[in-house]
């Protein structure tokens, strides 16, 4: 794995190519981008066909191993790993530890072990588990055992020291297991820092970790909801100085687009795809705008479509219903999208948007039809990677302030009526 | 058979232009060509020529109740060789409802599905929803389920309502009674059936695009079947169906309602036996003359996990498909098979809906395939062979043939060895 940066914009910001990924080595991923998610290795409502209506997949299908531990012995009897097992074929695996929307309970941990949440309930895993678990995957690429436990608000500084040392204890024993297992040459280490909320435990993590020879770095416990943005952002930008420049910085748990935007500014080059599959799980789709491109046909028509919603917005009054949603996207279970028979974006090219509208989608909805989560897995995943592509070319064009604004600014054309 | 319409007419003169219309006003949207017979069995192979594309049959008709087959996009449903889907009247009319829909270019634009619909009357819902509804004269009385607000469903209300779909095949609202009941009920049914085609046929605004199909009615009562089909067959309607079965009754009084419905039938016209869908049925009333079947039991039955196979049905959930690498059908060409294992499907039930969908897939492209097999049989003269076949496929041994199907097959001239 070879990190390629053509720019470093204001001090933070990296562009680039992550290269020489997977097993010979032939696949490569553009930076900042993020990772396809996946639950035991599906995006969740899509079957292969349909999630090759996409274009422009990610060629790094992320999976958790809390969505395959409990079928280990079916994996060890199978022999061909998991890319087989689950008929991928030309995508580079990574594998994580936990999944970024199931939330762990807390109080498993202990100094020689972390658990999963499977299907079946709770798996604990050792060092020595987690590692017979990797040789049967046999991802390309996967993270090291950690401590992510600091996300609680109460989190004591002692607690947070002994999640940064346990985890460094777990990373030297992972990569010992690791370089005496075969089936895992060539195969990539991501380690993790760790530190909660503490920064000098988060530089000291950084600089241990740093210390190893690791392919790259996950940035653990600092995921929404566990503290606020701008913590998050110092923190992000002191541990990534610690970090050496030519190795990845994989961000855990950030997936809204303001999030993502501030944390490539403070280094992040690498983000996990759950975000597009939370916002499909509460019956919403993501209509942000990041076209930057000064077009002013469109700026017209967008004018109008903004003045569009926000009057709607008003008529209905407080939109945000449900508390995790947020001002990215719009509910089409809202009574107002009945008869609107216009795509869930314009001009966008997803399956959904090129063949249906908002009226079908808000029926299937109210319908708890099993189409809508796949049309809306779809376009928001159509459409979060566009927005990933569009952070890329305004870091590329030097107009990332232009698209933080639009970003910011827009969301979906209903801030004006919150405030 | 229905002469093809000759559509490309030069109309100079304003008589015959007038005269031609009331001919192709007269003549229904449909055309039926018999492309072979079975020399043994009633069995044909027909192309059915309707508004949105040409159906091959026999034909097996996958139910997409709401606007949508379940969790299934137009796209794989098309890929998929589906050319005729059904859409159901009384969910669609409740939600979104026909003003919507018609908005939206009828249900074809509404789902964005290019080949052709088959609604329902909404009139079945009526055994389902029995609590519901009083039934009259006038119509069906519900009670909506969504408002509690009552609701007349009349034979002029439901043919609205399927105009307002734009389906290409409509259901005429027949008085539907469980195929359990006996008695004068049945007779009374029957009866209404009939004056309700009537009103039907009156109402179908859209005689030149929508084609409205008869419903055979009259119970187990082979005196009440023939009479309804010696008066339903004196109506200009385009197609028949066979009701009021498939609802629970025993399997040897269904197949002699339906040969005796099929030896009634016009050949020129087609006939679809509605609510059946197992297999083993199809096959056999295949054999029995009937063309068209729909059933929601193959998609139903995948969202438990139940794949279909030539040999019945696999529970891809049970533990003993946890470690089995074989595709659910190591001869099926679906997508699903092409791909997964029974093992990768057993785990990701487990976790996500997709897998749902995976044998849906499945499932569809078992029923798909077998009535293509079925068909090419009649046309290349081997359905004989063919049941034959398939029957030892299906049942471990001769001994477990149903005796129904044996007795049905018998009456058509196959013995099973």
């Amino acid at each position: 794995m070879k990190l390629e940066l053509s720019r470093v914009v204001q001090g933070g910001c990296r562009l680039g190519v992550l290269k020489g990924l997977g097993r010979s080595g032939q696949h490569s991923l553009e930076v900042p981008g993020c990772l396809l998610y996946t639950r035991c290795g599906t995006v969740p409502h899509l079957t292969q066909d349909t999630l090759h209506t996409l274009t422009n997949l990610p060629s790094v299908t992320q999976l958790t191993l809390s969505t395959i531990a409990e079928h280990q012995e079916v994996l060890e009897d199978f022999k061909d790993g998991f890319r087989k097992f689950a008929g991928l074929h030309d995508t580079v695996l990574y594998c994580s530890l936990h999944d970024p929307v199931t939330p762990c309970p807390a109080g498993h941990i202990t100094n020689k072990t972390v658990s999963v949440w499977g299907s079946g309930g709770r798996i604990e895993l050792t060092v020595a588990k987690f590692m017979a678990l990797q040789r049967t995957v046999r991802p390309d690429w996967y993270q090291s055992m950690a401590d992510g436990e600091t996300w609680q608000s109460n989190t004591s500084r002692k607690r947070v020291r002994k999640s940064v040392d346990r985890t460094l204890a777990h990373l030297d024993e992972c990569l010992l297991v690791h370089h005496k297992t075969q089936e895992l040459q060539g195969v990539a280490v991501f380690g993790v820092v760790e530190g909660g909320d503490i920064l000098e435990e988060r530089v000291r993590s950084a600089k241990e970790t740093a210390k190893r020879p690791v392919a790259g770095f996950c940035l653990d416990g600092l995921q929404t909801g566990s503290m606020d943005q701008a913590l998050r952002i110092q923190l992000i930008a002191a541990v990534t100085k610690e970090l050496p420049e030519g190795k990845p910085r994989l961000l855990q748990g950030v997936g809204r687009p303001d999030e993502v935007l501030a944390c490539v500014e403070a280094g992040v080059d690498l983000f996990e795809s759950f975000f597009p599959f939370q916002v499909t799980e509460r019956g919403c789709a993501l209509c942000f705008n990041f076209d930057i491109t000064p077009d002013p046909e469109r700026a017209v028509l967008e004018a109008d479509e903004e003045r569009d919603t926000a009057g709607e917005t008003h008529e209905n009054g407080e939109l945000n219903l449900d508390d995790q949603m947020t001002s990215f996207e719009i509910n089409l279970k809202d009574k107002r999208y009945q008869d609107d028979f216009r795509p869930l974006v314009e001009g966008c090219g997803c399956y959904c948007c090129r063949n249906h509208q908002r009226a079908y989608l808000h029926h299937l909805l109210v319908t708890n039809e099993l189409l809508a989560g796949v049309l809306l897995m779809l376009h928001n995943t159509a459409h979060y990677l566009a927005f990933f592509g569009a952070l890329r070319e305004a870091l590329a064009q030097d107009t990332l302030d232009l698209l933080k604004k639009k970003v910011l600014k827009e969301k979906c054309g209903q801030t004006k009526s919150k405030e | 058979m229905a002469a093809p319409i000759e559509r490309g007419v030069d109309t100079n003169t304003p008589e015959i232009n007038m005269s031609l219309k009331k001919t192709l006003s007269a003549v229904s949207p449909l055309t039926l060509r018999i492309v072979a017979e079975c020399p043994v069995t009633k069995a044909r192979a027909c192309d059915l020529v309707l508004p949105h594309c040409t159906v091959n049959t026999p034909v097996f008709m996958p139910v997409g109740t709401q606007g949508t087959l379940k969790g299934i996009t137009v796209d794989q449903l098309e890929s998929l060789g589906c050319q005729i889907c059904l859409g159901n009247t009384y969910h669609l009319g409740m939600r979104p409802g026909p003003e919507l829909i018609e908005k939206a270019n009828g249900l074809h634009g509404f789902m964005k599905w290019k080949n052709n619909l088959l609604t329902d009357s909404g009139g079945f819902q009526m055994v389902s929803l029995v609590e519901l509804s009083e039934v009259t004269e006038e119509g069906v009385k519900f009670k909506s389920p969504y408002d509690g607000k009552e609701i007349l469903l009349s034979p002029e209300k439901s043919i609205s309502i399927q105009n307002s779909l734009g389906s290409d095949i409509m259901m005429q609202l027949d008085d539907v009674v469980s195929s359990t009941v006996t008695g004068p009920r049945v007779e009374e049914a029957m009866h209404r059936s009939i004056r309700w085609l009537d009103r039907c046929i009156a109402a179908n605004k859209n005689p030149d695009k929508q084609n409205l199909f008869a419903i055979i009615q009259g119970g187990l009562n082979a005196e009440l079947r023939k009479i309804c089909l010696e008066e339903m067959t004196q109506r200009d309607v385009p197609g028949f169906a066979i009701g009021g079965l498939s609802g629970g009754e025993e399997k040897d009084d269904f197949w002699r309602m339906v040969t005796l419905s099929t030896d009634h039938l016009p050949r020129e016209k087609p006939r679809y036996l509605m609510g059946v869908g197992y297999a083993v049925d199809l096959v056999v009333c295949v054999a029995l003359g009937c063309d068209m079947f729909d059933c929601v039991f193959p998609t139903r039955t995948a969202r438990f996990g139940s794949a279909l196979v030539p040999w019945g049905s696999l529970q891809v959930k049970q533990k003993q498909y946890a470690k089995d690498f074989q595709p659910i059908d190591p001869d099926c060409q679906c997508p699903t098979c092409k791909r997964h294992s029974r093992a990768y499907l057993h785990a990701l039930f487990k976790t996500d809906t997709a897998a749902m969908h995976h044998v849906t897939v499945h499932n569809i492209a078992y029923q798909l395939t077998l009535m293509r097999s079925v068909r090419q049989s009649i046309v290349e003269g081997r359905f004989p062979e063919f049941i034959r076949t398939f029957m030892k496929r299906m049942f471990p041994s001769s001994e477990q043939y149903p005796g129904w199907a044996v007795d049905a097959l018998a009456s058509v001239n196959i013995t099973l060895d």
